[in-house]
């Protein structure tokens, strides 16, 4: 099936049985039961458990590690260090190496050094307490602008990229380019420009489980791991280089997951956990605290931003501009080219430039979190696109109108968009009635647009049916978000059975061809399509079955209502086929039937959405209270509605949290202040308003049932529209966040 | 590590009096256990106050006045209604600690031996003017809570002592008390600024005041000047203004990943006008 051409696969069905219906959620009553199995619920008999060594030091040389005590204590049956791992690694195997074990250098407060296992957590506690470790401080740095002038210190020498323009600092890794047009005619066109600079601060993804992972490796090599992520393939391939074993040899097991958002799609515990098992023997759990989470796990990048807009009195754009400085830990690989990328997305431009910049400072390996990028550069951009709207008196949905992308519209990274939805998001704003409610007194309304890519990825699911009539699928993408409810959705319409007799689960790395991570937004579309198409491989056999059966042509039956069918009257007479009927004979007509797919599709179908904010800020503490929420985004078509409104929602929550509280806080000494959930403020429950929701539906080419992934456009604009809404509430500009209450009482007080 | 669970304070205070490493009481646990599972203080002795007779009562005594065991829980406080009635600024302050599960343990005298200097229950009982009384190898003596902490994560309770009752004085007429705190989110936070005011009154005008500030110094203050700044007074807008200049002048406070130093200073005012205006309307009568 050709899927490199996308907006091919659409079949423009207008009406369906199972998809877009709520039915009850599979993995429910092992939730509220507490019988799903989460990965700290991993045991295995005779396990030992694992804890690790930390650097206190933002940046150290480590001129001495001696493990003489540790080992000694009694219970302790395995230390490892960065001795213990694979030489000889490249490219991002490397970078993971270094952030999981430090070699020679510590390179953030909390990077690991060693790790002990032992026979019980405490005495593995003890034990680190044990190990002597001789520092040699070096001059750190954490902010992205201070990482990039030119007296700062050197975090790694060589890690630049050729792109890098000339004379930036060793810190400054790589750089992106992108956009088109004539700027200076743009600008020039324009009768208000308005030029700000904007900083925003790493956040957390805040997922409430924890790391865990369970690991047993043997001196054949042979190795079994059982931990929560967001992709047990990825978690594979990584672990089996870093501990040097083939990859087929290591076979991993996904728990289930309380939350990832990004966060797990990467290895941090895992290659220790081997390591560790390789040397003891004996099978090794490790299960991180809250401290070591927030001190050594990815948080997304900090950022400082510089934008620029012209606009015209009527409220057209004439050109626009963005520098994007992402700080991405003592590693490459900061969101800024992506950043850069969404920046512009909503808007049709004739004049547009994009640049990012990725920083590296003496941080923890930023790791993704929900649309890297995109809410810091839609914050910088949207925040502009208000004040331009307000000093020009013009309405920011109508203006947003004006200059919106559509189908057509070149963007400012290169492609030249398909059907997409923001238009029609645009529209539903608009209607909304929370435009129309009144505001109380010190309380503003703030809108903004974001923009996600999505993603598809190398994706594999089969489908074995039984012979009851009930089928089965295999998918290796973790369900972090009701993937499993959906691929029984589209499977369901697709066989035309119910969906409470299918079951989705999510297979192990030894039963199912290789996946990429549950990240992208991609599961519904790509694992879905994949789904929708080993359905049908399954149709097909089915149909031939049938078929046979009648001795007539395969090209001869079609598949309706879970039935084969003669295609018309001259394929001859035959009651319909239900599928429980073939699949009872299928031992005796040719074997199991079972249907699969593979392919790395490509139309996943970008995604916008747009968000309205009522906020209320208390003038004499600085305060914040988020009032009334609304999130539209198109969803192509909304499988299971109840899980996308929740995609909305935890969007819009997270993005709340990032707005106004939540952030890194780093002392002097260049360590993390505030490292447990008491102080790194995500919101509470009664923090929070009821969020709104309006799911839009405008489908993408892309995928048979039209769906574009939901997962991570949510949050893309609620930091812009909180900053809009706090920013009309107080009558002064916030330029950086978070919005915390000290920083909003400060701006009221220098008005 | 050693647990022991005690029958009396005397036998707790022996034990702690004899005992060589670190020591700490488990009342609530609600700070001692988060310690310990954080590998901050990894107690040698853990003495449990929760099986000594008498700790889990909450008495009115014949004079209105108040004894309040040593492991009374917030919500058992915030169950009581008379002492809800008679002292709704000490029952909310406490009532804001933590969640419902923290509610069903902590105590208010584990949040003020613990030293915190942001501990909420802590400004309230001393602008309510409660004390504690205390046995150790000295003997026995009463101290008042505000000259309890001595700095943070500090008091003046020595070697072997142990506090063994709260004592609320008699509510009396015409007064009432309330406690604010400042944090950024709506719960599950510790206090960036505490402020507790409890006043009486003879018809409109303030003839007693006592006014407590959290989290703005090394300890808990009780601040003279900002009580006499609406004593005489009708809490008008002038008096207020004055309580407010009165508080923030008032703090010592640090800038940390909390707050800084400016805002806490700023918002002590504010918080210490707003206290004060519930602590009026309660006087009044009126259900605020
Ligand atoms: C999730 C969470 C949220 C929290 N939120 C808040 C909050 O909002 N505001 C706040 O102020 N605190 C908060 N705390 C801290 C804590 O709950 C309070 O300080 C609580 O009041 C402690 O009481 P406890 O009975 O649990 O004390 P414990 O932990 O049992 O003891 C605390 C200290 O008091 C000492 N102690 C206990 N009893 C005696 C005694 N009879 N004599 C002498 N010393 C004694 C102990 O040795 C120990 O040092 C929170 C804690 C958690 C876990």
């Amino acid at each position: 099936m050709a899927l490199d051409k996308p907006g091919e696969d659409y079949e423009g069905r207008t009406s369906y049985t199972h998809v877009g219906t709520r039915v009850d959620r599979p993995d429910g009553l092992d939730k509220v039961t507490g019988r799903a199995k989460f990965g700290a619920d991993a045991h295995a008999p005779g396990m030992l458990h694992g804890a690790i060594v930390r650097s206190p030091h933002a940046h150290a040389k480590i001129l001495k590690i001696d493990t003489s005590k540790a080992e000694a204590l009694a219970g302790v049956k395995a230390v490892v260090t960065r001795a213990d791992f694979a030489t000889g690694l490249e490219g991002e195997e490397w970078n993971v190496l270094e952030n999981v074990m430090a070699s020679d250098t510590a390179l953030y407060d909390g990077h690991a050094l060693a790790a002990i296992a032992a026979t019980s957590s405490l005495i593995a506690r003890d034990a680190v307490k044990l190990v002597e470790v001789e520092y040699e401080l070096l001059p750190h740095v954490t902010d992205v602008d201070e990482a990039m002038k030119p007296d700062a210190p050197v975090i790694r020498a060589g890690q630049q990229s050729k792109l890098v323009p000339e004379g930036m600092h060793p810190n400054v890794v790589n750089y992106y380019e992108g956009g088109h047009g004539d700027m200076d005619a743009g600008f020039a066109e324009a009768d208000l420009v308005i030029e700000r600079h904007f900083t925003t601060e790493a956040a957390h993804q805040g997922y409430i489980e924890p790391h865990a992972a369970l690991a047993t490796l043997g001196a054949d090599g042979k190795g079994e791991l059982w931990c929560c992520t967001q992709g047990h393939f990825i978690v594979q391939k990584t672990c089996a280089a870093l501990v040097g074993i083939d990859t087929s040899q290591l076979r991993v097991t996904a728990s289930e997951i309380g939350g990832g958002f990004g966060g797990k799609t990467t290895v941090f515990l895992e290659p220790l956990a081997l390591a560790l098992s390789r040397k003891s023997n004996r099978p090794v759990k490790m299960v991180m605290s809250r401290s070591e989470i927030l001190r050594a796990t990815g948080p997304t990048s900090s950022a400082s931003m510089d934008i620029k807009i012209g606009m015209t009195k009527d409220g057209r754009i004439t050109a626009g501009k963005g520098v994007f400085r992402l700080q991405g830990g003592a590693f490459p690989d900061a969101p800024a080219g992506m950043a850069a990328e969404c920046s512009f997305a909503p808007y049709n431009l004739n004049a547009v430039s994009i640049e990012g910049y990725e920083v590296m400072a003496n941080r923890p390996k930023q790791a993704a979190y929900r649309a890297p990028g995109s809410p810091m550069a839609a914050f910088a951009v949207e925040s502009v696109v208000d004040e331009l709207c307000k000093a020009l008196e013009l309405d920011p949905i109508e203006t947003r109108l004006k200059n919106a992308s559509r189908e057509g519209t070149k963007a400012a990274y290169g492609p030249t968009w398909d059907r997409i939805g923001l238009v029609e998001c645009l529209e539903a704003a608009q209607a909304h009635p929370h435009m129309q409610a009144p505001l109380r007194e010190s309380e503003g309304r703030g809108v903004a647009a974001g923009f996600w890519f999505n993603h598809g990825g190398e994706t594999s699911v089969s489908l074995a049916l039984s012979e009851d009539g009930t089928a089965q699928i295999s998918v290796g993408t973790p369900d972090i978000g009701g993937s499993r409810a959906s691929m029984a959705l589209m499977a369901a319409e697709i066989l035309g059975i119910e969906y409470e007799n299918i079951r989705v689960t999510v297979a192990d790395t030894a039963t199912l061809g290789y996946n990429d991570v549950s990240h992208g937004s991609r599961v519904t579309y790509a694992s879905g399509l994949a789904t929708i198409n080993a359905a049908k491989d399954a149709v097909g056999k089915l149909c031939d079955r049938a078929a046979q059966r009648w001795g007539i042509d395969p090209e001869a039956v079609i598949w309706e209502d879970g039935c084969a069918k003669p295609a018309g009257p001259n394929a001859g007479q035959f009651d319909p086929m239900p599928l429980k009927e073939i699949t009872q004979r299928m031992g005796r007509t040719g074997g199991p039937i079972s249907g699969h797919f593979e392919a790395t599709p490509e139309g996943a179908g970008v995604s916008f959405g747009v968000h309205i904010v009522d906020a209320h800020v208390d003038r004499e503490t600085g305060k914040t209270s988020i009032d009334r929420y609304t999130v539209i985004q198109d969803a192509g078509k909304a499988v299971h509605p109840t899980y996308v409104e929740g995609q909305f929602q935890g969007g819009a929550a997270q993005g709340i949290g990032w707005a106004l509280n939540e952030e890194y806080v780093y002392g002097e000494d260049g360590r993390l202040q505030n490292t447990v959930f008491l102080d790194y403020r995500i919101p509470v429950a009664s923090d929070l308003p009821m969020i709104d929701t309006v799911i839009v539906e405008v489908p993408n080419p892309g995928h048979p049932f039209g769906v574009r992934g939901v997962g991570e456009t949510g949050i893309c604009p609620p930091l812009a529209a909180i900053a809009n809404a706090v920013s009309g509430a107080v009558g002064v500009r916030m330029t950086s966040l978070p919005m915390s209450p000290p920083k909003i009482l400060k701006a009221l007080k220098e008005q | 590590m050693k647990y022991h669970q005690p029958s009396s304070f005397a036998d707790a205070s022996a034990i702690a009096a004899g005992a060589s490493g670190v020591t700490r009481y488990l009342a609530g646990g609600t700070d001692v256990l988060v310690q310990l599972r954080a590998d901050l203080v990894t107690p040698d002795d853990l003495i449990d106050v929760k099986k000594i007779d008498g700790v889990h009562d909450i008495v009115r005594n014949s004079d209105d006045s108040w004894t309040i065991g040593v492991a009374v829980t917030g919500a058992e406080m915030s169950e009581h209604p008379a002492l809800c009635q008679d002292w709704p600024g000490v029952v909310e302050a406490m009532d804001l600690i933590g969640s419902t599960q923290v509610q069903g343990r902590a105590t208010l005298v584990g949040n003020l031996c613990n030293g915190s200097p942001a501990a909420d229950s802590v400004p309230a009982m001393v602008a309510a003017d409660i004390s504690v009384t205390v046995i150790g190898p000295k003997g026995e003596r009463t101290i008042k809570v505000e000259d309890m902490p001595t700095g943070p994560g500090r008091t003046v309770l020595e070697k072997g002592d142990i506090v063994t009752a709260v004592h609320v004085p008699s509510r009396g007429d015409n007064a009432g008390d309330a406690y604010l705190r400042f944090i950024p989110r709506t719960e599950m936070d510790i206090a960036v600024v505490g402020c507790a005011v409890n006043l009486r009154l003879d018809g409109d005008t303030i003839t007693e005041a006592r006014v407590s500030l959290g989290a703005v110094a090394p300890t808990v203050l009780l601040v003279q000047e900002a009580a006499d700044a609406i004593i005489g007074t009708t809490l008008d807008d002038k008096a207020l203004e004055a309580l407010s200049k009165a508080a923030e002048a008032a703090c010592n406070p640090i800038n940390d990943k909390r707050g800084t130093i400016e805002f806490r200073v700023e918002v002590a005012g504010v918080l210490a006008k707003r206290a004060a205006k519930i602590a009026y309307a309660r006087a009044k009568g009126k259900a605020v």
